[in-house]
């Protein structure tokens, strides 16, 4: 059963991607300058996993992401002001200042946050689906982790009982080929994460990470299967981030040739998607630049809006450790 | 009992520590249509500890769950669920077993509320089973509650009778916090009075247990019965010794440690757990903060060696603190 995407759907997709790629650009460049603190993974080249996966999903389904999540935020449907807040630092950021990047989050959209531990999300997205399985609803949960995280004991043991369990579950691996930065042939001795699916009894699906088509499409089988019950899947999307594990510089590095980077790069996910989007008259070039400009001028304003934010007080350093009955 | 029981009807009933559990998770499981019970051999089993023991044929196999052996994944379960409109209790088989899911425990179920801004509550509840005493050696014997009380967004409780038992765990399931309820397995048999139905216990309330004038004995989980004793042996040499059950380590009652120690000017802390870097360390220097100038002997701690747990018995027995050292312990510090 193929889910075709509409083109509603297409375009829809595309706005989200772009979504991510302006974001992550602009906070590429906050970094660079000494602009906000910490340390910032971007998701630059991936975004037509996150794009691909999150159009089949509502706010009521829940997701887990990775140290690289502010794509899934973006594709989830998170505001530029809260998240460019947050990666500032700031009291009106999504997480009030207290999470940063690697734990950007909003439980409003279902979105259980980033993740500081490689596979540290994957059997809280578990949890979370084994929550709406016991409540009866038809939502799903989705874990966004990478090839790196495939060899946490963790990815382990949430498979195994969310087949177990015949959970509501979607295990996305995002295969960007490096382990922070070592390569994938360098981690494990198989190249596909799916094969795995096997020893978990549930069903184990490659797919171009750089067709957004495609994902979605890979995607919405695994969605269906989970919103009837029939249990997890996990599907691999084959994708490369353009930048370094860390920051912006994606050329020059050590781990990895710049020919390598450039051939990835002729198959750029927003690219290949624009191209279809023009070849098959769903959209033009004009209303695709003009999409790109409007987008540009929101992340400008939700910079600003982030400057211009107070930082948090002091005083309340402590609050939220604990929940305390009103 | 029995007979008493027909001499007076409201004579208080008596049950093991071990049903006191069974009682505290059946008292919850009834009134919390979001609570699930879920832990290695907790269904079909009745638990390795037999306090789980019915509650499958009560309330199903939806909501008493056996899982595999993954402690990663069952800690992620219960903090994913609790996340998103569950009220886990996780049963996790032995303290030791932490090794297995800290990450679990201490990057994610303590840490989300705060990293999220505020924006997640967490109702999850973690049973686990501590100490030594019964000869299952180093990997299952251990007491690592500063494990868990170094990690803010915890609760920790340590229950020592039936009734504290029952009534913790029905407030850490109340609670909208993650709470550890550290279980002692040397006490599944000890009886106490345990009401009928439900009833809380305050997290973070210590327990005077008895009142005395010169000494106050702090201690948790099954030492506070061996500090009873050791304060009954040192009456013959003169000390009136408090004893103050913790009951909960984090948060810790403060108050009323102090107000006790400005009482009696003395003070022994005792635990199972091993005394280099335990838990005592963080009373001792809490009571010299606070009431430095009311003591007037230095604070002494009881604890285990500086050795893992050992197997042989007559090893096991000389590791474990006991009244009798208290009562050496005390007498060195006092001089008497």
């Amino acid at each position: 059963m193929t889910i075709q995407a509409t083109d509603a759907v297409l375009l829809d997709i595309h706005e989200r991607m772009v979504r991510i790629r302006i974001f992550e650009e602009e906070a590429g460049k906050l970094m660079e300058n000494g602009k906000v603190p910490g340390a910032l993974h971007l998701y630059v080249g991936q975004e037509a996993v996150a794009a691909g996966v999150m159009a089949h999903l509502e706010d009521t389904d829940h997701i887990t992401s990775t140290h690289r999540g502010h794509g899934h935020v973006v594709a989830k449907g998170g505001q530029f002001n809260e998240m460019y807040a947050e990666l500032y630092g700031k009291a009106a950021g999504y997480c009030k200042g207290r999470g940063g990047s690697m734990h950007i989050c909003n439980m409003e959209i279902g979105m259980l946050g980033a993740n500081g531990i490689v596979g540290g999300g994957i059997p809280i997205a578990m949890g979370a689906a084994f929550s709406k399985k016991f409540r009866k609803t038809k939502e799903v949960a989705a874990s966004f982790f990478g090839d790196g995280a495939s060899n946490e004991g963790s990815f382990h043991e949430a498979a195994n009982m969310a087949a177990l369990y015949k959970l509501p579950l979607i295990l996305v691996c995002e295969n960007n080929g490096f382990g922070e930065y070592t390569r994938q042939d360098n981690h494990q001795a198989i190249v596909d994460v799916a094969d795995r699916a096997a020893g978990y009894g549930m069903p184990g699906v490659v797919v171009d990470g750089m067709d957004a088509i495609a994902v979605y499409e890979a995607a919405g089988e695994a969605v269906a299967r989970a919103r009837n019950g029939e249990g997890p899947t996990l599907l691999e999307c084959k994708t490369y981030r353009f930048y370094d594990h860390v920051g912006v510089r994606g050329m020059g590095l050590s781990y990895r040739t710049d020919e390598e980077v450039e051939n990835w790069k002729q198959r750029d996910p927003i690219k290949l998607l624009e191209e279809k989007l023009i070849e098959q008259g769903i959209s033009t070039k004009r209303k695709i630049n003009a999409l790109h400009k409007r987008v540009r001028e929101e992340a400008m304003a939700g910079i600003k809006f982030a400057e211009d934010s107070p930082l948090p007080d002091p005083d309340g350093l402590l609050e939220d450790v604990y929940y305390v009955q009103a | 009992m029995a007979e008493a029981q027909l001499k007076d009807d409201q004579a208080p009933r008596k049950l093991a520590y071990v049903n006191a559990i069974t009682e505290g998770l059946h008292e919850v499981l009834k009134e919390q249509p979001e609570a699930f019970l879920a832990g290695e051999d907790v269904a079909g089993a009745g638990s390795v500890f037999g306090y789980t023991s019915g509650l499958l044929e009560e309330f199903g196999a939806d909501r008493v769950i056996d899982t595999p052996i993954s402690e990663k994944g069952i800690m992620g379960l219960g903090v994913g669920a609790a996340a998103t409109g569950c009220r886990p209790i996780i049963d996790l088989m032995f303290m030791d077993f932490l090794g297995e899911c800290m990450d679990e425990v201490a990057n994610q179920m303590a840490k989300m509320r705060y990293m999220f801004g505020g924006h997640a509550r967490l109702p999850v509840t973690v049973l686990t089973m501590s100490g030594a005493g019964m000869s299952l050696a180093a990997q299952h014997s251990q007491s690592l509650e500063v494990w868990l009380t170094h990690l803010p967004g915890l609760k920790v409780v340590a229950p020592a009778t039936p009734y504290d038992a029952k009534g913790l765990i029905i407030s850490a399931c109340r609670d909208d916090n993650p709470v550890f309820v550290l279980l002692n397995k040397l006490s599944l048999a000890l009886q106490g009075e345990v009401p009928e139905g439900a009833y809380e216990v305050e997290i973070g309330k210590a327990n005077v247990m008895r009142e005395g004038k010169n000494l106050t004995l702090i201690a948790y989980s099954r030492m506070v019965h061996e500090a009873m004793q050791a304060a009954d042996q040192l009456k013959e040499f003169g000390i009136d010794a408090e004893v103050i059950d913790l009951r909960s380590l984090s948060p810790l009652d403060t108050d009323t440690i102090v107000k006790s120690v400005k009482k009696t000017h003395r003070a022994v802390i005792v635990h199972e757990a091993v005394r280099f870097s335990g838990f005592g360390g963080e009373l001792a220097a809490q009571i010299q903060e606070l009431a430095f100038d009311y003591l007037d002997a230095p604070v002494g701690r009881v604890g285990a060696p500086f050795s893992p747990v050992p197997y042989s018995p007559s090893l096991e027995q000389s590791y474990m603190p006991n009244a009798k050292r208290i009562v050496a312990e005390t007498r060195r510090l006092l001089g008497v």
